[in-house]
């Protein structure tokens, strides 16, 4: 028998550090994923390949749901679709009971298809169609008003169809947490909300139901959710008392962390996340709290995205090289880069190496194959020492990267769903060149003579 | 390509470079392949001895040969 072979390598010691290689203990292989061998995975679908988990999404949606419904009596789930619109996702959340929340005609199209009733459909977004908008009105859902030009085109659209169509607004403010997105919806503080409803109400077209916020994205404070809230309570009470409108919903939109890395954060994201539940507790407290009457809460809406699926989401992927820098640093080149894996722009993605690995490590940086600087997925990492064709496994992708992936200088991967029975399903086929030039026509003077 | 006449070396993988004061430590084999070195093996010869004795095909051994090499370098530690 053959001695099982490693890559020589040296490394440089620290004076004053005594330990050989740094405490890397928590390394460990990652083989499976659901109990579906990584390498039965990448064997059939190919690598680079994106593996969803069905169990870990509904664990997590579950929870979420458990930390609202046991602290406020009205809570409802809306699917952020631009967070991973999938179709079988999307329908993992609706079985759960989730309705939908889209920011695009496509979007809209898409959720109609999932079959969500349009009564549960949350049209958000700064641009919506005439047309789609026209078919949101017909269908009862929610439509919610991003600004006074939306706000005009909807009145004339419900003058032309004559139907009241019910409306939320975007409300943006100030919740201390900077900068402010204070590009999406009416301002809070400078009495631009206020006016909007006024308009709304006066006019009559339309029934003003809700009220809407989202205030940014990976939120660790809490606090500013307590804020966000009681200013839409305000606003919702005021339109209960001064204009006799009361309010149905408020919709604090999405926002919670997942618990991946942000870069140049000094602990891992596990470490210093809040969990739902204390942003639940914040939320609903201050709701409770603020005096409407126990038949007159509002329905409390959360368009929760990352929070729910990132990690239930793993990409998988292959080395293709190991190299050397000028300046004397390892790299090591993957088959997936930024193209697939854009969060690599906010996250420390935790990769693992998919087979057994020695205790000696390196440090190195990890490139994709794109031909572009900008493809680092890890500025630096410690890793064992990887081979070209080893596996890695990178953590907690769920979220946006099936969305916002780019096609660049080759074609999209494959997305698998690990059934909770271990079962696996390819829920998006591996894009082909065909697949990329269905929508191009050559005119035929370009066209090349066989 | 040899390794420094003054380069120490144990086989657990420690070196050091007492005129440089820098002290390293590599992985089993890149220990052996050091011990190879010093007792003034040629390449040949040790890529043998790994290729007989290790789980590894010729051409992967030779990019990481390569590679070694210029950490060996990297280091100072070879004699150019
Ligand atoms: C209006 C709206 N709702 C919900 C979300 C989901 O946000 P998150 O993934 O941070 O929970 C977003 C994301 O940008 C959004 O713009």
């Amino acid at each position: 028998m053959k001695l099982r072979y490693e890559r020589p390598y040296l490394k440089k010691m620290n004076v004053g550090v005594m330990n050989k290689f740094g405490s890397r203990s928590d390394f460990q292989p990652v083989k499976f994923i659901d109990g579906v061998s990584v390498k039965s995975l990448t064997d059939k679908y190919g690598s680079p390949v994106f593996v969803l988990s069905e169990r870990q999404i509904r664990k997590n949606y579950q929870s979420a749901v458990r930390s609202f419904n046991t602290r406020y009596p009205k809570v409802q789930f809306a699917w952020s679709y631009k967070t991973n619109y999938i179709n079988a996702v999307c329908n993992v959340f609706h079985q759960e009971g989730s309705w939908a929340e889209v920011v695009s005609g496509f979007e809209y199209h898409k959720a109609i298809g999932n079959g969500v009733a349009g009564n549960h459909i949350i049209f958000n977004g700064p641009e919506k169609k005439e047309a789609d908008l026209k078919l949101a009105i017909e269908n009862d859902s929610l439509i919610h008003i991003d600004h006074f030009e939306e706000l005009y085109k909807l009145i004339d659209i419900c003058e032309a169809l004559n139907k009241k169509p019910r409306v939320a607004i975007r409300v943006n403010m100030d919740t201390g947490i900077y900068p402010l997105w204070d590009r999406f919806g009416f301002n809070y503080e400078n009495g631009q909300a206020w006016n909007a409803i006024l308009k709304i109400v006066g006019l009559g077209k339309m029934q003003l139901v809700g009220l809407h916020c989202h205030i940014g994205t990976f939120m660790l404070s809490t606090s500013a959710y307590a804020i966000a809230t009681s200013k839409l309570c305000d606003l919702a009470m005021k339109c209960k008392n001064q204009l006799q409108n009361p309010i149905e919903y408020l919709d604090l939109g999405g926002g919670f962390p997942s618990t991946n890395t942000l870069k140049g954060s000094y602990l891992p994201g596990v470490d210093t996340v809040p969990p739902i539940d204390d942003f639940a507790e914040a939320i609903t407290t201050t709701i409770l709290g603020y005096g409407f009457q126990q038949n007159e809460l509002p329905m409390l809406i959360l368009e929760t995205g990352r929070a729910l699926i990132d990690d239930a989401g793993y990409l998988l992927g292959s080395v293709i090289a190991n190299k050397q820098l000028s300046d004397g640093r390892r790299a090591t080149i993957l088959n997936f880069g930024v193209n697939l894996l854009f969060t690599s722009f906010w996250y420390d993605h935790h990769i693992s190496p998919a087979q057994d690995f020695t205790h000696y490590t390196e440090e190195t940086i990890l490139y994709g194959p794109m031909c572009m600087n900008i493809d680092v997925i890890r500025e630096s990492i410690n890793l064992p020492l990887l081979s070209p064709g080893d596996l890695v496994v990178v953590h907690k992708v769920g979220a946006y990267n099936m969305t916002q992936w780019m096609q660049f200088i080759s074609t999209r991967p494959a997305v698998v769903l690990i059934d909770e029975t271990g079962q696996t399903h390819e829920i998006r086929q591996a894009e082909t060149l065909k697949y990329m030039e269905i929508p191009e026509s050559v005119p035929v003077h370009l066209q090349h003579k066989k | 390509m040899k390794i420094k006449k003054n380069i120490a070396t144990s086989e657990n993988g420690f070196i050091f470079n007492p005129s440089t004061g820098d002290s390293f430590s590599s992985n089993p084999i890149g220990a052996e392949i050091l011990l190879f070195m010093k007792s003034g093996k040629t390449s040949l010869e040790i890529k043998e001895i790994i290729l007989e004795n290790y789980e590894v095909e010729p051409a992967q051994l030779e990019r990481d040969w390569e590679d070694w090499l210029l950490q060996l370098k990297d280091a100072n530690l070879l004699d150019l």
